[in-house]
């Protein structure tokens, strides 16, 4: 019979579909595993609500557990339990190692076109926090542009939400 | 949920939905490269919260969000007038993109108090993306705010923008825009809509009207 903890450790090799460096695990969107019987319940809560990924990520999460032996049932929640504070240590990491900046921490309240034009967004390339703000939108819906003074190189910025 | 909560989570849907496809035509031909990029993304999150919208209803009334976002006839969609304007001018784009961010974060504000905590929680996580629209509604705002053809741009749609947010909500708008609203007429129903209306609906379901009912992509 299939245990929470092994369907955990299943979906932490799904990728993420856009950034397939880092799982669904280490994004944080995998809010609650219940087992039940060779009935296995997933909640997962999306990152952007308009992000295409979302039914891939679905369908993935269904085939592995599936895999498992056990018989999946997917819900997606629409509320407020996923922000970029839940993308864990291990996967900012890789985020880094691959090039993108991992999102600044949320502080109370929305952020704001300061924030974004402040000095703390680091280069995942050189380290350097000498960086500007080029577009507050990217090539998807969670990332921002910037461009690193220090090393010369345009990166992209995941999004605080 | 109630039939009133169901009804403007509807109308805001349908706001998001019409304005999203309105955003998604400067795809490709934005006058510079990162207003494509802006503009693509934002079209896409208003999408993506149309799409939430009504699967919280049709959850409710055991329907589909594709069947309310397009199995609907044209005359029983309730967006406002401003968001189906086909405005191919930058200026107007921009005038149309401040009210509307402006309108929407009041709406939402209000939203996330709600008693219903699954309407309140999803206002709070639409609210998340759309801080960004408003940073960047405001940045545009900043750096039109002079030029006269973007203050008449303005003028123009202050009244049909009125119509975003419900009635009680009009003075505060107002007094964020800076603009009055005794203006002598009363903005539209959201039962009224504009002659180019038809002609995106027909453009929005084209594909859906197609194919049968339940077909897999």
């Amino acid at each position: 019979m299939v245990t929470a903890a092994q369907v955990w450790e299943a979906l932490a090799e799904i990728p993420d579909p856009e950034i397939p460096v880092i799982s669904l695990v280490d994004l944080g969107v995998v809010r609650e595993v219940e087992v039940d019987a060779g009935h296995v319940r997933v909640d997962f809560t999306p990152t952007f609500l308009g992000c295409p990924a979302l039914e891939t990520m679905r369908i993935a999460i269904a085939e592995q557990i599936r895999a498992l032996g056990a018989e999946p049932q997917v819900n997606v929640c629409l509320d407020d339990s996923w922000s970029t504070d839940r993308i864990t240590p291990a996967g900012r990491a890789k985020l880094r190692a691959s090039g993108f900046a991992p999102p600044a921490p949320r502080t109370a309240g929305a952020p704001t076109l300061l924030q974004l034009q402040s000095n703390v967004h680091r280069c995942p390339y050189c380290g350097s926090t000498d960086t500007r703000l080029e577009n507050v939108f990217g090539p998807t819906p969670c990332r921002s542009l910037r461009y690193c003074g220090s090393c010369r190189q345009p990166f992209e910025q995941f999004k605080t939400i | 949920m109630n039939e009133q909560d169901a009804r403007s989570l509807l109308e805001i849907a349908d706001d998001e939905l019409v304005l999203g496809w309105r955003d998604s035509e400067w795809t490709g031909i934005a006058p510079f490269l990162e207003e494509d990029v802006a503009f693509s993304s934002i079209a896409q999150n208003e999408i993506g919260h149309a799409r939430a919208l009504y699967e919280l209803v049709a959850r409710e009334h055991g329907t589909t969000a594709d069947e309310l976002a397009f199995d609907r006839a044209p005359d029983t969609y309730r967006c406002t007038q401003l968001v189906e304007l086909r405005l191919m001018e930058w200026e107007k784009t921009i005038a149309r993109h401040y009210l509307y961010e402006t309108a929407d974060g009041l709406r939402l504000e209000r939203l996330k108090e709600s008693t219903d905590p699954k309407i309140a929680g999803l206002a709070a996580k639409i609210d998340r993306e759309e801080a960004y629209h408003r940073i960047h509604a405001q940045m545009w705002f900043d750096r039109l705010q002079n030029e006269p053809r973007f203050t008449a741009a303005l003028q123009d749609l202050w009244l049909l923008a009125q119509a975003v947010v419900p009635d009680d909500l009009r003075p505060q708008f107002a007094a964020r825009m800076g603009l009055s609203t005794e203006s002598g007429s009363e903005p539209q129903s959201r039962t009224e809509h504009t002659a180019e209306f038809p002609e995106l609906w027909e453009e929005m379901t084209v594909v859906r009207r197609s194919q049968p009912a339940g077909t897999r992509w």
